[in-house]
């Protein structure tokens, strides 16, 4: 391809040192987050990062089929990242690709360690991944996504995961790389971390990094990966604070009607009243 | 031992919610004495119990629960359910019908309940290693005929039953229906066709506003407001 000799021409910095979006090298690139985008799902968001647009779906924990693939201690996690047709400059094939199915896995493998599958014995849970628009770093916007619709599910999980890449391009190390820059670039390195929890679930490296330049990059995306997950924790509060606000809720908890909590049993139904068969 | 948040506090997966001895409950988990949540709900301390009342999820079966399911296939010796959980449950023809009809059963199932057919049914039994079984025999229980289904989020049952069945008995007084919740969600009505439609909007509204307090006065005035405005 001429594309390769054409590299070292692209000029990925100005002369101020800023990034052709004009960011710093540690800056992100804009995001939005939303839950609950579909009303169908269990659980649902969708996400804008740079020119990323993704949504993700999930249902369960349901029951599985085919019955074969049943684990019996746990649930059955599975992720399809699907790419659009429309959602790349030239036309994607429709047909699953070997990329889509590398992602997928990808993604299951860095949620997976964060979920409490085993509450679910033979039970499926389906996440589905839609990228409409994509851009650098779909899977780990597609992590963060998936992340909160899982949450917006209700499945019980250590914590939420954050992916943001980072890696190397015109000799600079880089966060949160765009397309151009990825493509462009010398590494590019998809991390996924359970930030509240301090823990990586995900950690890819397509390209050279040093060990040193390794080290270094984890440094950098710290501050990346706080950012939208302090956003992640937000959304999924957001709704129901809105609601509590628009009632006017006082501080103090009345307790009149609290018929809530596991140890406050509530008794069945109340059937009395119900003519019998 | 410190908490670190206040009771009512809105918490997500991953928050850590205390640090220290404490025992943890639903919706939670510990890892080297720091208590986590892992739902989204809102976060209640009792004593040295920390639990998160979930907002959003699927039903779990769980024994002695009222549930509301559809029959979706007939077997040998009974029907499969759907409660609307991770598993389809088993109704049994020894846990549906007497021991009368049971003996005479083999002939047609159909004849009981049909595929279609929405029952009102209790859990006998629910664990990890099987599907749940459920009974049909018992007061209250057994076919819906006429009235009206609606779904909510399971996990708002409580609060549209209340403390000691406070709201649910409120609802029924008000307007003169037969409710009747499961505890996956599912919720049958039966009673005036108007009195209904104001049954619907009042669970709609517990089932949004199921994390705030005060909630049964609210919604009794609107009944009432509601109920006022038909009779003009």
């Amino acid at each position: 391809m001429n594309e390769t000799d054409s590299v070292d021409k692209v000029k990925l910095f100005d002369e101020k040192g800023l990034r052709l979006d004009g960011r710093r090298v540690d800056e992100l690139r804009p995001f939005k987050l939303e839950v609950g985008s579909l009303s169908r799902a269990d659980g649902s968001a969708y996400i804008e990062h740079g020119r990323n647009k993704i949504l993700a779906a999930v249902y369960g924990p349901r029951e599985l089929h085919p019955r074969h693939r049943a684990i019996a201690d746990r649930a059955l996690l599975r992720v399809t990242y699907r790419m659009g047709t429309f959602s790349v400059g030239e036309r994607k094939r429709p047909a699953p690709s070997r990329r889509e199915h590398e992602i997928s896995m990808v993604i299951r493998q860095a949620l997976e360690p964060m979920l409490f599958l085993e509450m679910y014995p033979r039970a499926a849970i389906d996440v589905f991944i839609q990228v409409l628009e994509a851009d650098g770093g779909s899977r780990c916007a597609s992590t963060t996504v998936a992340s909160v619709a899982l949450a917006n599910a209700g499945i019980p999980m250590r914590g939420l995961v954050t992916g943001v890449a980072v890696g190397k391009a015109g000799g600079k190390l880089l966060v949160d790389l765009s397309d151009l820059e990825d493509k462009v670039g010398e590494a590019d390195v998809p991390i996924a971390m359970a930030f509240g929890r301090g823990k990586y679930t995900l950690l890819q490296m397509d390209g050279k990094l040093s060990k040193d330049e390794l080290a270094k990059s984890l440094e950098m995306i710290e501050g990346a990966i706080e950012k939208i997950y302090e956003k992640q924790q937000h959304v999924l509060r957001e709704g129901f604070i809105q609601i509590r606000e628009e009632i006017g809720e006082s501080e103090e908890p009345s307790s009149e009607d609290e018929g809530d909590g596991p140890d406050t049993e509530i008794p069945g139904a109340d059937t009395e009243s119900t003519e019998s068969d | 031992m410190t908490t670190l948040v206040k009771p009512q506090d809105l918490v997500v997966p991953g928050q850590l919610l205390a640090k220290g001895d404490y025992r943890c409950g639903d919706g939670t988990y510990k890892e080297q004495q720091e208590v986590f949540a892992s739902v989204v709900g809102i976060a209640k301390v009792k004593g040295n119990l920390i639990f998160v009342v979930a907002l959003q999820g699927r039903y779990n079966p769980k024994p002695r629960d009222i549930v509301i399911g559809k029959i979706i296939e007939i077997t040998m010796n009974g029907w499969l359910v759907d409660i609307s959980s991770a598993y389809p449950a088993m109704l049994t023809v020894m846990h549906a019908l007497s021991r009368r009809d049971a003996t005479r059963a083999s002939d047609d199932l159909r004849r009981w309940y049909d595929v279609g057919d929405t029952v009102i049914a209790e859990i006998v039994a629910a664990d990890r290693t099987r599907d749940p079984l459920l009974t049909t025999r018992g007061r209250g229980l057994g076919k819906c005929r006429g009235g009206t289904i609606i779904k909510i989020t399971p996990t708002r049952v409580p609060r549209l039953i209340g403390r000691k069945g406070s709201m649910i008995s409120m609802l029924k007084s008000e307007l003169k229906c037969d409710i009747v919740v499961g505890q996956n969600g599912i919720v049958w009505i039966k009673g005036d066709p108007n009195h209904t439609v104001i049954a619907i909007e009042a669970i709609r509204q517990i089932e949004r506003e199921a994390h705030t307090s005060g909630l049964t006065d609210r919604v009794r005035e609107v009944i009432i407001m509601k109920l006022s405005d038909k009779r003009r």
